[in-house]
């Protein structure tokens, strides 16, 4: 029978019949936890498992990236837990040092095409970038994981996405995303897998399929594939995978529940103002509101590249008198090559400051939050009320948000 | 097998326009500031205390209540403590038209009845179901009787793994009543 991406790669992790629908009980071949979420996963362990073994110790991890400081005792304090479970049963920690989990899988070569993945991460799926399964789960799904190597799921139905034209030379994978967040709102991909057809996804270096395969939990989506990729984004994924990308493509006669074509010829940036990542407009429309912050990194827009084209904007210019940037490199090896490039020299030159790599400010991270009344312009995935603190969180592009911190309002990097 | 059911005071989640919320999304059910906390006795305290005009829910919140929302409820974070806080306060069920996949499956593995119901909006909107009414929800067939208003429902059913999983009690227990659940 003729399958989608996602049936297909389920279908080589179960035994089970694998149609929409339907519950199949799938092989993992990685489980990870974080410092939020781990701590759960330890105590639910010791609880269930006592000294039972977890199920396959070289495919355990933990992933600290949420708390990277670990600047209040209380996080300190569950870091340690994980730790201390971690070198009773073998497993390895990515610890603060590292970086953002589901990047540092894919920079170690852990998450791979056609392979299967959960953590504690809702953004676990942004793996769909490389062609893996990854899947967020909460602390009891990851305990059984730990322990069985398994775990249920209902097999979601795909959405086939083709979208047409060429965006304009100035939008960014970020744009791309926000406005396909815009399109499709939180209905078109509920509780469905989505897979990107068309130029203007399959032209998109990795950084930019991780944006885009990053946003698919706002969409409310499972998990986002694009089976085509440039040259480039194949060799940045075989450079860190050392074998060649090989995903698995749907077949011709796959039964999609849905297939949409998006026209995004001519587009250009695009952001989304509080209280939802699919609240998007058009950058011109709502240029000039002011902002008092700017947030550039995240699992959404933190790597090189990303970092890169905010100091393209940046260099030699000076961010506006009372204007706070923060930057975060998604991982350490993200911000090595940011070291070797100059990338840092030019943020601090103009203002901005460099953190350690981690989330950022998401979940209360080691970048702090907004105060009450504060505007922060960020590259991150959501601007719920209170993500991010009390203040109001508006999504852009890397660009925008060093463009809007150069001027004190929101700005096209064109405008400057 | 026996019937299970569920009966409660309904809490209907709607905005100051009366209708459903929707996308309410996990940093509004159990903030971030929180996720600190191991301890699901301690949860109960912070449910729903960033969602406006819903903080005081806690202090109110009686076991056996039944939450009725939005579509796309636990929107956002993987994090278990959306569940547990719910779990915490002994909350008896959530209905909604939908919810967040992640959410769904944390729900079901920690043993919170979650049921999907497509009539939601049309009834609150018509006043069939209002916060305060008496529930009673039959978990295997569907059916929901509000006994306030004398008006009955359905909601859908759950697969047959998930209702296994639930009535086991959570995920745990399920995997020890079936030892090697799914295995090649």
């Amino acid at each position: 029978m003729a399958k989608t991406i996602i049936e297909k790669i389920i279908q080589q992790h179960t035994q089970d019949e694998v149609k929409p629908g339907r519950i199949v009980w799938l092989e993992l071949d990685l489980r990870t936890a974080r410092d939020f979420g781990g701590p759960n996963v330890v105590k639910n362990y010791e609880r269930e498992y006592a000294d039972e073994p977890v199920a396959d110790a070289g495919r355990t991890f933990f992933t600290f990236d949420l708390c990277t400081t670990g600047c209040l005792l209380r996080y300190a304090d569950n870091q340690q837990i994980c730790r201390l479970f971690a070198r009773k049963h073998g497993l390895k920690v990515y610890d603060v040092d590292w970086g953002i989990g589901t990047h540092v899988l894919i920079e170690e070569g852990l998450a791979k095409a056609n392979t299967t993945c959960v953590g504690t991460d809702s953004h676990m799926n942004l793996l769909g970038a490389v062609g893996c399964f990854g899947q967020g789960m909460g602390d009891v799904d990851i305990t059984f994981a730990f322990r069985t190597g398994r775990t249920w799921f209902e097999v979601p139905e795909t959405v086939k996405i083709k979208l047409i034209g060429e965006p304009d030379p100035s939008a960014s994978a970020k744009d791309l995303t926000l406005f396909l967040a815009r399109n499709l709102g939180t209905k078109v991909l509920a509780e469905r897998s989505a897979e990107f057809y068309g130029p203007a996804v399959e032209s998109l270096s990795l950084a930019g399929r991780i944006t885009l395969c990053s946003m698919i939990t706002e969409m409310a989506g499972i998990i986002g594939f694009i089976s085509k990729a440039s040259l480039r984004a194949r060799q940045e994924m075989e450079r860190f995978s050392c074998e060649p990308w090989l995903p698995l493509e749907a077949d011709s006669e796959a039964p999609y529940c849905q297939e949409i074509e998006i026209n995004v010829a001519g587009l250009k940036s695009q952001v989304a103002l509080p209280p939802s990542p699919t609240n998007v407009y058009d950058l011109k429309e709502v240029a000039g509101r002011p902002i008092n912050s700017g947030f550039i990194g995240s699992c959404t827009n933190g790597r090189l590249e990303d970092l890169e084209a905010a100091t393209r904007i940046l260099k030699g210019r000076r961010i506006r008198e009372g204007v706070i940037l923060k930057v975060v490199p998604a991982t350490r090896r993200v911000y090595e090559e940011c070291l070797q490039k100059g990338i840092i020299e030019i943020f601090l030159q103009s203002g901005a400051i460099v953190m350690n790599p981690g989330c950022g400010g998401c979940a209360e991270g080691h970048a702090g939050l907004t105060g009450r009344g504060e505007v922060q312009v960020s590259t991150g995935n959501r601007n719920f009320p209170g993500k991010q603190g009390k203040g109001e969180i508006i999504l852009a592009s890397p660009e925008v948000v060093a463009a809007s911190c150069l001027t004190g309002y929101l700005t096209s990097p064109e405008a400057l | 097998m026996k019937e299970k059911i569920i009966k409660g005071r309904a809490w209907i989640l709607t905005d100051e326009q009366g209708h459903l919320i929707e996308d309410i999304d996990t940093d509004q059910i159990y903030h971030n500031a929180h996720l600190h906390i191991t301890d699901i006795a301690q949860m109960g305290q912070y449910a729903l205390g960033n969602l406006k005009g819903y903080e005081y829910f806690p202090s109110k919140a009686t076991q056996g209540d039944i939450l009725i929302a939005g579509r796309n409820f636990g929107a956002g974070s993987s994090r278990q403590q959306a569940v547990d806080c719910f779990l915490s306060l002994k909350i008896g069920a959530i209905i909604a038209p939908s919810f967040s996949p992640i959410y769904w499956r944390n729900a079901i593995n920690s043993g919170l009845a979650v049921l999907r119901c497509s009539q939601l909006t049309d009834l609150v909107s018509k006043r069939g179901l209002e916060t305060g009414d008496i529930l009673e929800v039959k978990v295997q067939s569907g059916e929901v009787l509000n006994i306030t208003k004398n008006i009955d429902f359905s909601v859908e059913p759950m697969s047959p793994v998930q209702l296994a999983i639930y009535l086991a009690g959570n995920l745990f227990a399920y995997g020890r009543e079936k030892p090697g659940s799914g295995q090649k």
